[in-house]
């Protein structure tokens, strides 16, 4: 009875803009879980239709979940969509924190204007979604994600499910939208009993380097909806295209819109190895492997895994921190989250498919070159050789020789007798003989550390003493040059890189072996009653000192 | 006239008239936290009332432009916003939401009063009348700066006040979905009645910011009094 009120014009235009609206919805609320503070920027002209006049984008991942979940329907009595938001701890532990439900009623407007109304009602309900997904307890939480647990997310389909949310769950209503086939209503039941974790908790304890990748191996949740961290990039289909959106190619046809929309949705072909999963280009850059590597970096200094390189990260069992900041002035540019460990900030990249994102594969971490050497390519040996870029292909191709020789500013010789990279090099073997004085600088060379071990020695240089000299043998895959982010040497002729290369091997600070550690402790302590008496003297003048801090 | 406003046509805090609905929201603040909470508010609320920039058309028709938002944080305060990405209104809030808070802590006020949004049209009259500004929406959010002794103190204050801001942008939501009286869109010619067209970016709904302090003695004072009295004295 109600499609004969409404034109066929209208009812398609209205299932249309339900759709966008469920997508966008999810898209919002997943992204108010990333941990990340979105920014997308105003464009005045409306060169491209942005669903409901908004700019939100669109996660390709995030769209196909939800399609998956819709499977061609529209929300509709007894039919809701919901996003579930979960923690997971990194033992494993995990809660249901947030219920968020599109869910459609029986009562019609049958009055109200499709093209214009309910369009327009439906941006402002967006806009409040954007807000109160601020507010509810879960946003604090997902932006402190990352080093102890993460914010997962899940689409379904059909009844709401609230019994996870444990006792007392609170519900906020976004708003409500009436068309005349229903009324469409937007709300969230969170959890408040937090009970075995609170933000506070979470603030206090530091992070935990590692743990990201060590603990998150497993997929969870075989069931049929799986779960999706919010800053994961799903591995499970691996190389896998995700279609274009092209639905988004329609054009809203009310009469306040005109052309299509500029989403550019980047598709990724399966390149000579596997790929990691697709990034959308010109809205949300992700160095989908940075973080893992950075990782790898700081575990193992000088050994490399190109297998690692391009897999998905299910299999490597982690879900990348998702850097999913835009800089309003600069739209390609992405900033990285200043965490701990975080990646450092990806500087703008071409908006061009495969390559795009062969070059970042290749170049995960901004400033970290990986290259190997070959034996032949000796000519050139003053200048760097960054073929990393543009041209990744199988692990082999990145076989190529990468030497820098700096002279470091306290070397007291001229520039044009260093023309050698440095026997302390991995892959000395390879470089050319004419190595000259070097050997015999101790800044160049520094003198064997003494064979105490401490503790602090042990992990500075554990894998390091064993990559540089038998680093040969490691085939391929050993990082010939650490070129750190922000180094250049037109100030001093030494970068920073030369520098960290340089003072690796310090000597033995005298106050770490243990001889002399244990006769200042010895009389550390004979001293201490001393001290002990002079302090009890002074007592009132402490206790005036502390009275004024309060 | 004053420089709080986007378009000005009548003295400000000026009663509503009959069908203007109005929202009253109040806060407890400590004095640093000012500017976050009433910047937070209010474009909480302007993200509701602005729309992409109009471009109209042959027969009658327009089209919208984009509106961006962003996530802000709050240094003072545990607690972030949605704001609509336009430079242009941030500073413009920034701007009344700084005098307000100089207000605020200048000498005579014990640290009471109260900020204004009101949303109005424009209705031409003819020459020798004046255009008349019609409201159709006030937002009052009311300030109670509270000095706080200490450090353990501040801290509770940032967190509290953070889950009261939660509380009023569910207000305000609350308010924004009632779907109650907006402006008819406007035509070509009538769309600086109704919309403030002078950004670049976005297009908000004409509005006016004014505040009042209460004095010690407990009497309102607007604003441009005590700008009258101060000079006068300054003589």
């Amino acid at each position: 009875a109600m499609d004969t009120d409404l034109s066929s014009q209208d009812r398609k235009d209205l299932d249309k803009f339900i759709k966008f609206f469920a997508l966008k919805t999810v898209q919002v609320i997943v992204q108010a879980r990333l941990g990340e503070k979105i920014c997308t920027r105003s464009s005045s002209s409306p060169t491209g239709s942005d669903w409901f006049n908004l700019a939100i984008k669109d996660i390709p991942e995030v769209t196909h979940e939800a399609k998956k979940a819709l499977a061609g329907q529209l929300p509709a009595v007894g039919r809701s969509m919901c996003v579930e938001i979960s923690l997971k701890t990194s033992e494993g532990d995990s809660m249901e924190l947030e219920i968020w439900c599109l869910e459609m009623n029986e009562k019609c407007d049958k009055e109200i204007k499709v093209s214009y109304t309910v369009y327009n009602r439906l941006s402002l309900l967006l806009k409040s979604l954007l807000a109160i997904t601020r507010v509810t307890p879960a946003y604090r939480l997902s932006r402190k994600q990352g080093h102890e647990y993460v914010i997962l997310y899940r689409i379904y389909f059909g009844e709401v499910q609230l019994s996870g949310l444990g006792e007392g769950f609170q519900t906020v209503r976004v708003g409500t939208v009436g068309t005349p086939v229903g009324t469409i209503t937007l709300s969230c039941a969170y959890r408040i009993n937090l009970a075995f974790m609170s933000t506070r908790q979470f603030e206090r304890t530091p992070p935990i380097m590692g743990i990201i990748i060590d603990h998150f191996v497993d997929r969870p949740y075989p069931s049929s909806s799986p779960m999706h961290p919010c800053n994961y990039r799903a591995g499970e289909d691996n190389g896998a295209v995700y279609p274009s959106v092209e639905d988004s190619q329609e054009v809203c046809t009310t009469s306040f819109s005109t052309s299509p929309p500029s989403q550019c949705v980047f598709t990724v072909t399966k390149a000579h190895f596997q790929t990691p999963p697709p990034v959308v280009t010109d809205t949300l850059k992700v160095p989908v492997l940075g973080l893992a590597f950075s990782h790898q970096l700081s575990s193992s200094r000088l050994s490399y895994q190109p297998a690692a390189l391009g897999v998905g990260s299910a299999d490597m069992g982690c879900p990348v921190l998702f850097a999913g900041g835009l800089n309003a002035a600069h739209p390609h540019q992405l900033i990285g989250p200043g965490k701990e460990g975080g990646v450092p900030p990806v500087p703008s990249q071409p908006a061009h498919g495969t390559q795009a994102d062969q070059e970042r594969m290749c170049t995960p971490l901004d400033g970290v070159h990986y290259s190997a050497a070959t034996p032949s390519s000796s000519e050139d040996t003053e200048t760097v050789s960054n073929s990393s870029e543009g041209k990744c292909g199988s692990p082999h191709d990145l076989l190529e020789t990468i030497f820098i020789r700096k002279v470091g500013a306290f070397v007291n010789k001229p520039i044009n007798q260093v023309t050698m990279a440095n026997l302390d090099i991995p892959f000395a073997m390879f470089a050319p003989k004419n190595v000259e004085l070097e050997d015999n600088d101790p800044m160049v060379n520094p003198p064997e550390s003494p064979e105490t071990e401490s503790p602090l020695q042990g992990s500075l240089h554990s894998e390091g003493s064993s990559g540089s000299s038998t680093g040969n043998t490691h085939d391929d895959f050993v990082m010939i040059d650490f070129k750190p982010a922000f180094s250049k040497d037109d100030i001093l002729p030494m970068d920073l890189g030369t520098f960290y290369r340089e003072f690796q091997n310090p000597p033995q600070l005298s106050s770490l072996s243990i001889d002399i550690g244990a006769q200042s402790m010895a009389e550390d302590l004979d001293s201490l009653p001393e001290k002990l008496a002079v302090h009890e003297k002074n007592v009132k003048e402490f206790d005036a000192f502390v009275e004024t801090l309060q | 006239s004053c420089p709080l406003s986007s378009r000005c046509c009548g003295p400000p805090g000026a009663a509503p008239a009959m069908n203007c609905r109005a929202e009253v929201l109040e806060v407890s603040v400590e004095g640093r936290q000012v500017e976050e909470a009433m910047l937070a508010v209010l474009h909480t609320v302007l993200l509701h009332r602005s729309t992409g920039k109009f471009h109209y058309k042959k027969e009658g028709t327009y089209s919208i432009g984009t509106v961006g938002t962003q996530d802000v944080d709050c240094d003072f305060i545990d607690f972030a916003y949605v704001r609509v990405s336009s430079e242009e209104l941030d500073r413009a809030l920034r701007k009344a939401v700084g005098e307000f808070k100089d207000a605020l802590r200048g000498s005579g006020s014990d640290g009471m009063g109260q900020i204004s949004l009101e949303f109005y049209q424009k209705k031409k009259s003819r020459w020798p009348f004046s255009d008349e500004c019609i409201p159709w929406e006030l937002w009052t959010i009311k300030v109670n700066v509270v000095n706080l002794a200490n450090e353990q103190e501040r801290q509770i204050c940032r967190e509290k006040v953070g889950e009261k801001l939660c509380e009023k942008i569910i207000n305000i939501v609350e308010v924004m979905n009632r779907h109650e009286y907006l402006p008819k869109m406007p035509t070509q010619s009538e769309v600086d009645n109704v919309f403030d067209t002078s950004l670049k970016d976005v297009q908000p709904y004409l509005y006016k910011i004014s505040y009042q302090i209460t004095d010690s003695l407990g009497t309102s004072v607007t604003t441009t009094m005590r700008r009258l009295i101060k000079d006068t004295l300054a003589l």
